[in-house]
């Protein structure tokens, strides 16, 4: 962070000048977000009420949205201009730091402490119940299942993907011009959406009765090693790993081409002088490229590992939570939604956050270590 | 010369075996690529068949005979992009996501700037929190800003959603903007300071112009996350026919219409066709932004 900043001589500040740069930090801070904001408010309204048909909706939100943002910052830097010497250049980073600045305190930093305090309230949150949602959470036996579900997802899809990413990536540095190739068909499903990806397996997973020709890959591959067709999304509890797989598909491609990259850059001589030495492949695999790539395995866990704590998408469309398939984040949107509980959804919001919790310790951590 | 002969025939005989000891891993490799094509494949395929066919016969089993003209069709797509609504949810898609990208990435830009190269008190303080601000799970701002919504009545707006979107994306598009902009050589910025430059034209001229490819990578990072998120769009849009998105649009047509396999393939593959075309025109800048912003909350 210490960055050498060309910032000209401060000019020696007088007491008022130190009063009165504090409040017009605030004030410029807040130039651009609100006059933004009212500014597109109000040519909506306009348009509302003029009917105006979505391609002019769409312009005008672009135009404000864009230029009526850039404007905004010049204007406001040109306000700073006219501000006296003494304070000027103590102000001005403020109009560009600013409008950031409000924008996270409004969407991020306030709902943080919000949903935080709201936990601990009933479900209109009018009465303060202390940590009774967190009770209910950890013993009524649907929330455990979701909490089940969310560690079973964690473990399984996780592993799953740094594990086929790693095999794939190391085959795939072996087999030449095709490369490129075969790393793009892998990785092509997360460019999908998970709502997309959801039909498609629910395609796959398709079940016609026995008579019937089978439809879906699964019963027909199922019926023809001699099967009956299954309705592979109601046998509890595979049913959860069916769900799993999707995702599975979709970060695979993701885990590889990272692990593919730091593959790569493992030093050729030390893998040379190994095969030299006589060492076999198996354990050039374990003994050099696994340690050498170790940040990197670390570092595409945990970022597979939040993704899936968070998984919403697939249950939702796939199952919505039915047949034992409830994981934490579906749970919260349908306390929210359908049984209007704001404490108990709170409450999950809340564990969802205490999760990511080391990582974000980490990452500032590490944040710091690299700015010395 | 026969030095020269013998050692160019051990090479080639050399890679004759290296071809055929490499051939299992090509032949796993393949297998595995064609593996994680068939879901998408069957998708397609099918989209195209007539939703009869798509009831009583298998997508692979229309492979058999590919040049049949009566097995496809491109009625599905008539029919899901007009009596079911995909069509203008996906003018919907276009509306949402455009500014959602521009005005996170315009603000993060300015905030950036000011991080790696102006001096304010708090700087070192506040961009930590930027850092940890990144992997708050989006979950935690859906009660308390639904509310706020509520009351100042923006819910169900693309207003409330665009910035919605900005306000989820800032933390992760400051931070990839900082990373770039910070390591800018320092005589760079000096030099303009010296010229008379000031610290708005520096940005404006000198700045922006030099962070083209991390705005790019983020760019495309944030147009794909916002063009196929649900969540967001479920809570702030609704599925209100004239807002609904792509991805909220499916969705219900899962639920409304859950066996018609004509509408929902063809549904699903109009949800894909721009990420995938970003995908495949991209794929460079695409690889970089998603790797960079995956750890997003």
């Amino acid at each position: 962070m210490e960055a050498s900043a060309p910032s000209p001589q401060q000019p020696q500040r007088s007491n008022w000048a130190t009063l009165v740069a504090g409040p017009l930090r605030v004030a410029v801070a807040l130039i651009v977000p609100v006059v933004t904001f009212l500014l597109l408010r109000w040519s909506f309204q306009f348009m509302r009420d003029a009917d105006a048909n979505k391609l002019l909706v769409a312009i005008v939100a672009l135009v404000i949205g864009v230029g009526a943002v850039w404007l905004l910052y010049v204007a406001s830097d040109a306000l700073v201009s006219l501000l006296p010497d003494s304070i000027r250049e103590s102000v001005r980073p403020f109009v560009f730091v600013g409008p950031a600045l409000a924008i996270l305190g409004v969407y991020l930093v306030y709902p943080l402490v919000l949903t935080i305090w709201l936990s601990f309230f009933d479900a209109r949150s009018e009465t303060f119940i202390g940590l009774d949602n967190y009770f209910s959470v950890f013993t009524s036996d649907d929330m455990l299942l979701a909490l089940r579900n969310n560690v079973l997802w964690i473990v399984f899809v996780t592993s799953a993907v740094v594990g086929f990413g790693l095999v794939i990536a190391v085959m795939v540095d072996r087999i030449g011009r095709w490369e490129p190739f075969a790393k793009s068909t892998i990785f092509l499903p997360m460019a999908i959406s998970a709502v997309g990806a959801s039909v498609i397996w629910k395609f796959i997973y398709s079940f016609q009765p026995v008579q019937l020709p089978q439809i879906g890959l699964f019963n027909a591959i199922y019926t023809a090693l001699g099967g009956d067709p299954q309705g592979w999304l109601i046998i509890k509890p595979w049913n959860n790993f069916f769900l799993m797989f999707i995702m599975v598909w979709i970060l695979t491609g993701f885990a590889m081409v990272v692990l593919s990259a730091a593959i790569k850059g493992v030093p050729g001589e030390l893998l040379e002088a190994a095969r030299m030495d006589g060492a076999s492949e198996v354990r050039i695999f374990f003994g050099i490229i696994i340690p050498s790539i170790r940040t990197t395995l670390i570092t595409i866990a945990t970022t597979v590992l939040i993704m899936v704590l968070k998984v919403f998408d697939i249950v939702f469309v796939m199952t919505s939570g039915q047949h034992e398939t409830e994981v934490i984040a579906n749970r919260m949107f349908r306390e929210m939604f359908t049984f209007r509980n704001f404490g108990r959804s709170s409450a999950l919001a809340v564990i969802l956050l205490l999760a990511v919790v080391p990582v974000m310790i980490y990452n500032v951590r590490s944040f710091q270590e690299s700015r010395k | 010369m026969g030095v020269g002969i013998q050692s160019s025939r051990t090479t080639s005989s050399d890679r004759i075996r290296k071809w055929f000891s490499g051939a299992p891993v090509r032949i796993a490799v393949i297998v595995i690529a064609l593996l994680w094509t068939l879901p998408t494949a069957g998708l397609l395929v099918s989209s195209l068949r007539p939703a009869n066919d798509i009831k009583t016969t298998s997508w692979w089993s229309a492979l058999a005979h590919p040049f049949e003209e009566a097995q496809w069709t491109l009625e599905n797509y008539e029919q899901v992009l007009t009596s079911d609504g995909m069509g203008n949810a996906f003018l919907n898609s276009l509306i949402v996501t455009i500014p959602a990208v521009v005005i996170p990435i315009t603000i993060a830009a300015f905030a950036a700037y000011a991080f790696a190269w102006l001096e304010f008190p708090g700087r070192s303080v506040l961009f930590v929190i930027v850092v940890g601000l990144m992997v708050v799970p989006l979950q935690m701002s859906l009660i308390p800003l639904l509310r706020l919504y509520t009351t100042i009545d923006l819910n169900g707006t693309f207003l409330g959603v665009w910035l919605a979107h900005t306000g989820f994306g800032l933390p992760l598009a400051i931070f990839l903007l900082f990373g770039y902009i910070a390591t800018l050589p320092a005589e760079i910025i000096e030099s303009a300071h010296v010229d008379g430059a000031s610290a708005l034209t520096t940005f404006t001229r000198l700045v922006l112009p030099l962070s083209v490819p991390v705005i790019a990578s983020f760019a495309i990072f944030q147009f794909l996350w916002v063009w196929n998120d649900l969540l967001v769009a479920l809570v702030f849009l609704g599925t209100r026919a004239d807002v609904a998105v792509v991805t909220s649009r499916l969705s219900a047509l899962v639920g409304e219409r859950g066996e018609a396999w004509h509408v929902l393939t063809a549904g699903a593959f109009i949800t894909m066709l721009v990420p995938l075309i970003v995908f495949f025109a991209l794929q460079r800048y695409f690889v970089r932004g998603l790797t960079a912003g995956s750890v997003k909350g």
